[in-house]
């Protein structure tokens, strides 16, 4: 199989093209998903790996295609050697980027020639790396037969050895300067003795243990004086084939750097990325998984799943956070939320949206084995602060985003609501909220529904109701557990109750006595 | 290069960490009031002196015996002693006129030249010290002195110093520096190595025609601030190796002078000691040390000599003859000096360990492997604890850190309670440590303890009392005697009962 890109199987569809018009989904931020894409990709920033992520994925076979690469990816060997040719590689960036600032044509020259070996000896280290792993995904296996080709054939060698001989030629280089007074004189250097070691030994004899180190540190910055310059000059006189040579290469071979390759260095990060993000939660013994993706939107599932966003907030104190498990079988397509507040509620919505969006992109996911549904679109509709400068007011507003929505999603997509109709009268919104559910259900959609309406729970067949449970010793503490339930208010009422001993029962008792 | 002067193979560290119950050490035996008489207020001969006595124990008799020989030079020849270490503390106080302006040590051409001028007056500090060394051989007979001449004058010979004098002039650098480098990153100059100039070693007629060599010059122009700064810092980089290795060298000396100072210091301070007892009319000899675990205590006329240096006259001493004890009861009156001769006991060990002389006639005792002392101390009113149970703390930690070879001083321990209690504390304790290879001394009143062990009639054990004459005055003299009861209760019976034998 030839090998187009690490990200996708596919030679004509590369995601790059797929990305480049479109930006954020317009559902990351209620999902928190932004928050999460910024922590993944922070520290490498200089791959510029957002539009990746951006991107979901729509057929089975890239995803698969991901996944083997995430897979390969979880050997630390692999990942490991990876990351050191990726850190190779940022040098080499440097590089260029210091040939671009330095100023003498000559400096540049020695900065481009660094670069260029560093470049053909990441390569062979690579390879030779590569080659010790056994490789299972057809992306990676791929790539290294790529790799060896391009390194074990004619342009590449001949080039590598040049850069060798010039590089070691130029190290063999020793010169001589004479400084006095205002003046720096440069000359080939002729076997002067060392005269450090001669004073040193002079002095040996009082030498005892270990005394303060006087050696004053001179950082190297890049840059170079006039002075330095001058004598780089110089030196280039005393040994003009070299630098002839050096002068040659360097207008030769500017566009050095294989494109593939290049490419590869910047999409393999995706996996990286995503790796190491998850891996903090993962060694706090939070489970991560490939979900199996199907079309059938009957079947969903996911077992010890979290918000990967509130993970992320609460990274220093992951062992408490709580997991949540969910299915949806057979006609059941719409999960209707209720119970108490600051329960885990939108949590548990933004997770069931999150989980089928970090899949889509062929990502593993929160949880102990989820099946999870491939959508064509993902929508949200979050409770949104009033705008003052928006005329429409707050209930009409929140219907025509309804609207909009409920007009471009098909019985492929998703939709997650989160606390809609509130501003409005408990007659009114239970009245509304029936018409739109009447709608989802007719569309056959799969969705969240976080409500304090609880008649919606039962509105159908399709509706499935789960709710946030309390501590019953103490209704204040929250255990952030959704589970499937039939929603009954009662059960929060009656703990408190309970605590103060003010049940039923519990009169009779105290009034009894 | 090494002093020598306080061990025959190794320098004095003046680091190194002092005994645990140093604090105790320091208040029981009053080892401050003899400190400060061996210091005359130097605070640096105080830290030598105290360090010295306090880590002697622990030494072999043949470092004993090596500086006892250096120190009876320095008690023959006290100005010879003193011109060396005047000569030693004139050198480092040049060096502190030399380098007192140096705020930092940032560029390696200040380094280099305040290195060239602290090394010079090091060296002639000790090419003058070899000298005077030399010229007064004759009345040094110790093998520390002689070594220390003989090494001054194998090391630092006319030669060397002529040596050292041509690189010290070469380092200025009048006619430039000569830098080797190679190319580093992007082209810039590493590796920079200061050469040895060849050129003066040409014939005449080369330097008329220097001509078929390939060279290139820059001149920085004068006005060319950056230029010349930059100029400045290659030829900083060049001499940045020998900078150090200078600076370092004179570490190196400076660290020998240093330690020469604290040796010569020791020495200082036992002189000091001997002109203040002269003074008062006290006279000292130096200590016959046995070997460890010889049960050995042979002294006369051993006097305290930090009671003699407070009262600053002479004061009574004592003799002994304790050969095979391992356990000394001292008894008696109050006042009758029985904690002046323990206190004497204690400091002579530690003098004769460090190799001091000793205030007695004669004196001659086993060496220990360390001093311990367990006395009586005041309520601390801060502490919880009751005075019986910090007693109690102490000896359990002295049981902790109790090693063969110790001496212990107990002085009125565990009268903290009745005399039956204390009595059988101590009976247990002392049984339990004269059972190992230790030395005791142990002044006490409680008659019921010592002569619960007088009775047991132990050829180890020896019974001091202090004496008091008929006339209830002291002698603070000791003398072998039996404990005795105190005949106050029954005086006092017979006083007020005075006819009930009678009656």
């Amino acid at each position: 199989m030839s090998f187009n890109s690490i990200l996708s199987e596919r030679t004509e569809n590369r995601v790059e093209g797929e990305t480049r018009s479109s930006g954020m989904p317009a559902f990351f931020i209620d999902l928190n998903l932004d928050q999460v894409i910024d922590a993944i990709t922070a520290s490498k920033t200089e791959y510029d790996l957002k539009p990746f992520f951006y991107t979901s994925l729509h057929t089975f076979s890239t995803i698969a295609y991901r996944h083997e690469v995430f897979l390969d990816l979880e050997d630390n060997r692999i990942a490991d050697i990876i990351m050191d040719f990726a850190k190779q590689m940022r040098i080499i960036r440097e590089y260029h980027t210091q040939v671009e600032k330095l100023h003498y044509p000559l400096q540049k020259q020695f900065w481009f020639l660094d670069a260029v070996e560093m470049y053909c000896e990441a390569l062979k280290d690579f390879k030779r790396k590569l080659g010790f792993c056994s490789l299972t995904s057809t992306g990676l296996q791929s790539f290294w037969q790529y790799l060896r080709n391009y390194l074990d054939t004619e342009p590449f060698t001949v080039f590598a050895a040049a850069t060798k001989e010039l590089k070691r030629d130029l190290a063999e280089i020793k010169y001589c300067m004479v400084i006095k007074d205002n003046s720096i004189r440069v000359r080939k250097y002729e076997s002067e003795a060392d005269y450090s070691s001669e004073v040193e030994d002079t002095f040996s004899k009082f030498k005892d243990g270990s005394v303060k180190d006087y050696t004053v540190k001179y950082p190297d910055y890049p840059d170079m004086n006039h002075v330095q310059a001058k004598v780089l000059e110089f030196v280039s006189q005393l040994f003009p084939e070299v630098f002839a040579r050096l002068n040659f290469f360097c207008t030769e071979n500017t566009q050095y750097m294989d494109p593939l390759i290049r490419d590869f260095d910047r999409e393999i990060q995706f996996y990286i990325a995503y790796l190491e993000f998850i891996k903090t939660f993962k060694d706090h013994g939070l489970a991560f998984c490939y979900p199996k993706l199907s079309a059938d939107s009957g079947d969903i599932c996911d077992t010890e799943a979290f918000d990967i966003a509130l993970a992320n907030k609460y990274s220093k104190q992951l062992t408490s956070l709580v997991t949540n498990d969910f299915y949806l079988r057979g006609k059941e397509r719409i999960i209707v939320v209720s119970g108490p507040n600051q329960g885990g509620k939108t949590t548990f919505a933004r997770m069931v949206g999150q989980l089928h969006y970090l899949a889509s992109l062929g990502c593993p996911v929160p949880g102990k084995g989820a099946r999870l549904f491939l959508f064509d679109n993902l929508f949200t509709h979050f409770e949104k602060e009033e705008n003052i400068q928006d005329l429409r007011g707050k209930l009409e507003d929140d219907l025509i985003r309804i609207n909009d929505i409920l007009d471009s999603a098909t019985s492929q997509s998703i939709i997650i609501i989160n606390e809609i109709l509130i501003s409005t009268t408990l007659k009114d919104a239970v009245f509304l909220s029936k018409k739109i559910m009447e709608r989802l259900v007719q569309l056959d959609l799969i969705g969240v529904w976080v409500t304090f309406i609880e008649e919606l729970s039962t509105f159908d067949k399709k509706t499935v109701s789960m709710v946030s449970t309390i501590v019953p010793e103490n209704p204040v503490q929250r255990t952030f557990k959704i589970v499937r339930l039939p929603a009954n208010g009662l059960s929060f009422a009656r703990a408190i109750a309970e605590k103060h001993h003010v049940t039923y029962e519990s009169i009779r008792k105290r009034i009894g006595s | 290069m090494k002093a020598r002067l306080m061990h025959r193979d190794r320098d004095f560290n003046l680091r190194q960490p002092l005994p645990w119950n140093e604090a105790a050490l320091t208040q029981d035996l009053e080892l401050n009031t003899l400190f400060n008489a061996m210091a005359q207020g130097d605070e640096f001969i105080f830290s030598v002196v105290r360090n010295a006595v306090f880590t002697g124990m622990g030494l072999d008799q043949e470092t004993i015996l090596y500086r006892q020989h250096i120190l009876r030079d320095c008690l023959k020849n006290p100005s010879v002693t003193r011109e060396i270490y005047d000569l030693i503390l004139e050198a480092l106080e040049s060096k502190k006129k030399a380098t007192w302006f140096i705020f930092s040590m940032k560029y390696p051409d200040s380094i280099l030249h305040t290195s060239l001028d602290v090394m010079a007056i090091f060296l002639t500090m000790l090419k003058k010290l070899r000298i005077y060394l030399t010229d007064n051989i004759e009345n040094l007979e110790s093998e520390g002195f002689r070594g220390l001449s003989a090494m001054l004058s194998r090391e630092l010979d006319d030669k060397y110093l002529a040596r050292v004098e041509a690189h010290l002039k070469q380092l200025k650098f009048r006619d430039g520096t000569l830098i080797s480098a190679t190319l580093g990153m992007g082209g810039k100059g590493i590796g920079f190595l200061l050469r040895k100039s060849m050129e003066k070693r040409r014939p005449w007629y080369r330097l008329l025609f220097p001509g078929k060599k390939q060279a290139f010059t820059y001149f920085v122009n004068p006005r060319d601030v950056s230029g010349s700064s930059a100029l400045q810092e290659l030829n900083r980089r060049g001499i940045n190796a020998v900078a150090n290795s200078l600076a370092q060298s004179v570490d190196h000396i400076e660290n020998f002078i240093l330690n020469l100072k604290t040796e010569m210091a020791f020495y200082i301070g036992c002189l000091n000691l001997n002109e203040k007892l002269s003074e008062i009319g006290e006279h000292v000899c130096f200590p016959e040390p046995a070997e460890f675990g010889k049960h050995k205590h042979h002294f006369k006329g051993l006097y305290d000599v930090c009671l003699s240096l407070t009262m600053k006259k002479s004061v009574t001493g004592n003799d002994l003859e304790a050969t095979d004890k391992n356990l000394v009861i001292i008894t008696g009156a109050n006042q009758g000096g029985k904690s002046t001769f323990l206190r004497s006991i204690g400091l002579a060990q530690l003098m004769m360990q460090c190799g001091m002389y000793v205030p007695a006639d004669s004196f001659n005792a086993d060496l220990c492997s360390c001093v311990i002392t367990h006395y009586k101390r005041e309520e601390d009113k801060k502490m919880n604890s009751g005075k019986l149970d910090e007693e109690l703390t102490r000896m359990s930690e002295i049981v902790d850190n109790l090693k063969q070879d110790s001496l212990v001083l107990f002085n009125e321990s565990f009268a903290a309670t009745n005399e039956r209690e204390g009595s059988e504390i101590a009976r247990q304790i002392i049984s339990a440590l004269t059972e190992n290879r230790l030395k005791i001394f142990f002044v006490t009143h409680r008659f019921e303890f010592a002569y619960g062990m007088y009775v047991k009639k132990s050829k180890e054990h020896l019974f001091l009392r202090a004496e008091r004459q008929p006339d209830s005055s002291r002698t603070f003299r000791l003398s072998i005697g039996e404990p005795l009861q105190t005949s106050f209760g029954e005086d006092l019976y017979k006083k007020i009962f005075s006819h009930a034998d009678t009656a």
